[in-house]
């Protein structure tokens, strides 16, 4: 078999190409494509002739390679494996008429199938990689402080509040009013998608941590289905302030703090 | 034992807490604050705690504590310096310290205390 595939090198490869680049759809060009499929063929040969398939660091690694590369520029799972499965096509539509060849045939298909599945592993290793990387990613831009007047900063919360990103708030936002010296704090919860009750004790807590401190605190952007949720669940705020809007917090904070804003 | 030292600025009783809390000091520290209210007729508590770092369940409620006893003798307890830490501290062990007023740093302390005279 390894001396067919050298034999008729030239025209699998065509054919191969041919097949894998129908479903690249542009996201690579030919060039690359061929100069790939040609590397992943030698290998594939050499490994054949050689020690076996199964041993060959080198034909892994490259396989590893190429998932990851797809896995980053979008492909899809199948997408990625076809690349390696469409080679049995491409070999087989050459020895279709050859009868002799089935049982070599057969090894080889087994072989092709071992493979793709190492890339099949290496693709969604890699896009677990991706996913872990882009969550903690999102934890720390999804947390900003920002100071909206001389004592008063405020802590736009955007996304679902689970315990490991209420502690990164807390800390975040005590540490920037202790940094800032402000004696307010407005927690905007616009972008907050449910509160349910452990979203509402978090930001209590939350809410504690800062009166602790000595800043007052006060919670807004409630939506209307979720201050109906609010009292549909019969959670207490208590004492915090609550505002619709951020201008309205903000109002009270500058209220508070003595301060009063007048036309020009 | 180390004590902790009550400094009376004019009608304010001033306690900054320096040294790593016993237990034990924080019982005596009461005591004294008691009797200083007493002796001195102050109308405010400021209790400094920017260099305590460590706090516990227990720790946590005589402060509280503190600001009850003030209370008694009609002084009012500002807690003033409270580290990030601390304060999540006392968040998780579930205590708010409800009748204690809290400022970022002496100076707002002082100045919550004499806006209320």
């Amino acid at each position: 078999m390894a001396d067919f595939l050298r034999t008729n090198q030239a025209k699998v490869l065509d054919r191969w190409c041919e097949i894998v680049s129908a479903t690249a759809r542009g996201r690579m060009s030919p060039d690359d494509l061929r100069s790939e499929l040609a590397d992943l063929y030698g290998l594939i040969v050499g490994a054949m002739s050689g020690a076996g398939v199964a041993e060959s660091g080198e034909l892994r690694s490259a396989l590893v390679a190429l998932s990851r590369s797809r896995a980053r520029s979008g492909f899809s799972p199948s997408e990625t494996a076809l690349a390696v499965f469409s080679l049995k096509d491409a070999v087989f539509e050459l020895i279709a008429d050859s009868a002799d060849m089935v049982a070599e045939y057969l090894t080889f298909s087994r072989m092709i199938d071992d493979l793709g599945l190492h890339t099949f592993e290496a693709y969604a290793a890699t896009r677990e990689e991706i996913i872990k990387q882009q969550s903690e990613a999102m934890l720390e831009l999804s947390t900003p402080v920002v100071q909206l007047w001389d004592g008063i900063i405020a802590v736009p919360l955007v996304g679902t509040l689970d315990s490991a990103r209420t502690q990164l708030v807390m800390e975040k936002m005590l540490d920037a009013l202790l940094a800032s010296g402000s004696s307010h704090a407005v927690i905007d919860i616009t972008g907050v998608p449910t509160v349910d009750t452990e979203v509402a004790q978090h930001l209590l807590k939350t809410v504690m941590a800062a009166r602790l401190l000595g800043a007052q605190c006060t919670i807004c952007g409630i939506r209307p289905q979720i201050a109906h949720t609010i009292v549909s669940l019969g959670i207490e705020f208590g004492d915090i302030a609550t505002k619709a809007t951020l201008a309205d917090a903000l109002a009270h904070a500058l209220r508070s703090a003595g301060l009063k804003v007048v036309p020009a | 034992m180390e004590r902790v030292p009550i400094l009376k600025i004019g009608q304010t009783l001033f306690v900054s807490i320096q040294i790593d809390l016993q237990d034990q000091s924080v019982v005596q520290l009461q005591e004294d604050l008691a009797e200083e209210l007493v002796a001195s007729r102050a109308t405010g508590v400021i209790i400094d705690i920017t260099a305590v770092e460590i706090v516990d369940s227990f720790i946590g409620r005589m402060l509280a504590t503190i600001g009850s006893i003030s209370r008694l003798f009609d002084a009012e307890t500002v807690l003033v310096g409270m580290r990030p830490a601390v304060a999540i501290t006392l968040v998780e062990l579930g205590l708010f310290l409800e009748g204690v007023r809290t400022a970022l740093n002496a100076e707002q302390g002082l100045r919550m205390l004499n806006g209320r005279s």
